[in-house]
């Protein structure tokens, strides 16, 4: 049944050398055992490269027993013309930590997808998920129960916390001040029960990166941004300096005149840092990563609230809680967010993240529930305007 | 035949289990590292250990055959360990220097493309579009590939200013950081949506569809059981589609997708920043989106003749003004690009100083 569709659109985009999404759709209905459903896929998506029209309905609600995230429900709005994709659910595995795998353990997810989904996947999904797409609703518990059995669980989907995600951390990157894969599994397996029972006003997404460079975009697209700092001098290895200068690089153009708080001079080749007065935002170490280390107090900055545009506009995370120690078992950390989403809970209405609630009720009351004080850290700069409240607790009298 | 038993709230496996040797021993121990060729770089361990990646394209749509291709290579020169970036990379992590020659050899030989590291294009951040989600009004994986066709050296091998991220999304939802990226194609739709009332009376809520408006435009309307729009101050975000599917948002003639710019993630230099309106509008057209990805790859052409190193696209065009960005680049600007909604106060200019 292979290849039943006629698709010259879509043929197009199997022409030139970046790798094509098309010929991988066509490779899945070669290796499924429902060919069917990775070719009226590519049918339906051909009709919509014509009609410039999508053809799926919103999602409907599927899942395995027990759970009430994790599988996402999908369906084609033209299920007589294209009855592979009649039903074409997203199954939503859980990745490890910093997206590592073995051959073996990838292998084994394909040999059950193949079995018993299209073949296609996405790795990874927005989130992080290793995403499988396109099944029917029959297959779903023999697939849980597939995976599970093997070690794997389903991620999250729905109004409940959002499958957390990192980046490569300590086990690759020497910028890394915190342990970032390890904090992802360790809040994971922490907050499996709010994963997979959505309870919450709305989603709740955690992302951990190690470093401000932020390689899995925290601070943009996580309720809860958990970023890597430190305090402390900048260390510094004049030798290696020496090397960069010697191979080349204009240290006082690139890196001096470069630096946002102009805490560095150059001279005789050597590099002094005024370090209270660097903002630690990670260009003359990133740029210089032989010769220049970050402090070695390390801990993390909580930032709250960032989120896509919908609906009245995007937020980048705020600064919250601007240094907490973040070591195992992370009881301090863990309690905290604890805190933050009992406030959000409590107080938001449904389908409200935390970032605009914090807008609606102020920054005031969410400190006080979570226990922080204000901190010049948390403002880019304080207020402008003369209008500010007072509560009773506020009115000491001398 | 009697399925394995099930487990549940397990959580995903320990990541220790897929860790290579090499970064088990060297856990956090990292010193430095190098970028060797823009799809290779090595990682020096205090030890002295080494551990070498090589970094290849993926569409992120990955067939199981594909996945197993990649998992066999990654046995036959990597004792079996692989992991993929958070811009959705393949990376071959080898502890045998020896063995990267070969598996370039053979990635070559089977059209991997082999980049992404340093300062270039990486992968693009990109969401589901026709391919899989109800609320796209364009398709991502297609623009994808005809921006990357278009772009593919400055992945393998061209040299900017700093690195460019790239992001695609399918609608204003925007699954993935697009809203913080260097350049970005973002569907929007320009029409109010059409409703259907009887079905609105069967399926939708009506007071969470009136709440999900945000500019106050839809009203109840108790002769029909359903809602009112009122056109004129509808935005056409889409969000009342999303609660309540017979308002109908989709206009596939009037659908297309706008490019934003100057977003970034990272706090190097200056602090992160959203994306900024730089075209409202260029229609579908599919397969290959001619006008949207000459649109992108002159923004980014103009951005690697005038930034200086270091600069990403946001910073570069801070220097120089917006003024400058629009007559640099030839883009027309236009009413859409003055902002009437949420950041008005903050991007009207309250200063006489500028450029021509």
């Amino acid at each position: 049944m292979s290849g039943k569709h006629k698709t010259p659109m879509l043929d197009e985009l199997e022409k030139g050398p970046w790798p094509s999404f098309v010929t991988e759709i066509k490779k899945a209905s070669k290796t499924s055992s429902m060919p069917n459903m990775a070719d009226d896929e590519l049918g339906q998506v051909e009709k919509s490269y014509r009609t410039k029209r999508g053809y799926w309905k919103h999602g409907g609600i599927v899942g395995v027993l027990g759970y009430g995230g994790g599988v996402i429900g999908r369906y084609s709005s033209l299920p007589e013309e294209f009855p592979g994709v009649a039903h074409f659910h997203t199954v939503r595995l859980n990745q490890p930590s910093g997206f590592f795998y073995t051959a073996e353990a990838l292998k084994m997810i394909c040999d059950i997808w193949d079995k018993y989904g299209s073949g296609m996947t996405n790795v990874h999904g927005s989130t992080g998920d290793l995403v499988l797409l396109g099944t029917t609703t029959e297959h779903l518990e023999t697939i849980f129960a597939e995976y599970s059995s093997r070690g794997w669980d389903l991620g999250s989907s729905g109004s409940a916390m959002r499958t957390p995600s990192c980046c490569v951390g300590q086990a690759r990157c020497e910028w890394s001040n915190i342990n970032s894969m390890d904090i992802c599994n360790e809040l994971t397996q922490h907050f499996q029960d709010q994963m997979h029972r959505p309870s919450f006003p709305y989603k709740f997404k955690i992302k951990v990166s190690g470093c401000a460079c932020d390689c899995v975009a925290a601070i943009a697209r996580a309720d809860c941004s958990i970023i890597g700092t430190w305090k402390g001098n900048i260390q510094i290895d004049q030798a290696e300096v020496k090397k960069y200068a010697d191979a080349g690089m204009d240290i006082q153009k690139e890196i001096i005149e470069m630096c946002p708080t102009n805490c560095m001079s150059y001279k005789n080749s050597q590099i002094k840092i005024a370090d209270a007065e660097c903002n630690r935002c990670m260009h003359c170490i990133a740029k210089m990563t032989k010769a220049l280390r970050p402090g070695k107090e390390k801990g993390a900055t909580i930032l709250i609230g960032s989120k896509a545009p919908i609906v009245v506009g995007s937020l980048l995370s705020w600064v919250v809680v601007p240094f907490i120690k973040c070591e195992a078992p992370y009881t301090e950390l863990t309690e905290m967010i604890e805190k933050i989403i009992e406030w959000w809970d409590d107080n938001a209405k449904p389908r409200e993240r935390i970032g605009e609630l914090i807008e609606v009720k102020g920054m005031r009351p969410f400190l006080e529930a979570i226990g922080v004080p204000p901190q010049p850290q948390q403002v880019f700069e304080p207020r402008k305007d003369p209008f500010f409240f007072w509560s009773e607790g506020d009115l000491e009298r001398k | 035949m009697a399925l394995p038993k099930r487990q549940t709230d397990i959580g995903p496996p320990h990541y220790e289990k897929f860790l290579p040797p090499v970064i088990k021993k060297n856990y956090g121990k990292w010193k430095y590292h190098e970028v060797l060729t823009p799809g290779t770089m090595v990682h020096v361990a205090e030890s002295g250990d080494k551990i070498f990646t090589v970094r290849a394209a993926s569409p992120r749509i990955l067939s199981t055959a594909t996945i197993r291709e990649i998992s066999e290579l990654a046995e036959k020169y990597c004792d079996g360990y692989l992991r993929f970036t958070t811009r959705n990379n393949i990376e071959f992590l080898l502890s045998d220097e020896s063995k990267m020659k070969p598996l370039l050899a053979e990635l070559k030989e089977k059209k991997y493309s082999v980049g992404g590291i340093g300062p270039r294009v990486s992968n693009i951040i990109h969401t589901q579009g026709w391919v899989h989600c109800h609320s796209a009004c364009t398709d991502a994986s297609g623009i994808v590939k005809a921006v990357m066709d278009e772009l593919h050296d400055y992945f393998t091998t061209k040299e900017l200013p700093n690195k460019v991220r790239l992001a695609v999304a399918c609608c204003v939802n925007m699954c993935g950081a697009v809203h913080c990226s260097d350049i970005a194609v973002v569907a929007v739709h320009r029409k109010p949506p059409v409703v259907d009332h009887a079905m609105v009376t069967k399926s939708c809520e009506i007071p969470t569809t009136i709440g999900s408006c945000p500019t106050a435009a839809i009203r109840p309307n108790p002769k029909d059981k359903s809602i009112t729009i009122n056109e004129e101050r509808c935005m056409y975000c889409g969000n009342c589609f999303t609660v309540c599917p017979p308002i109908n948002i989709h206009n596939p003639e009037e659908d297309g997708v706008a490019i934003v710019v100057g977003g970034k993630i990272g706090s190097l230099r200056t602090d992160p920043k959203f994306s900024k309106l730089a075209i409202p509008f260029i229609y579908n057209d599919p397969p290959r989106w001619p006008k949207v990805v000459d649109a992108i790859k002159n923004i980014l052409e103009t951005y690697a003749k005038h930034a200086k190193k270091h600069e990403r696209v946001g910073e570069w065009i801070e220097r120089i003004g917006w003024e400058s960005f629009f007559k640099l680049t030839g883009i027309q600007f236009t009413f859409q690009h003055i902002d009437d909604f949420t950041f008005m106060r903050d991007t009207l200019r309250t200063s006489a100083a500028f450029k021509y």
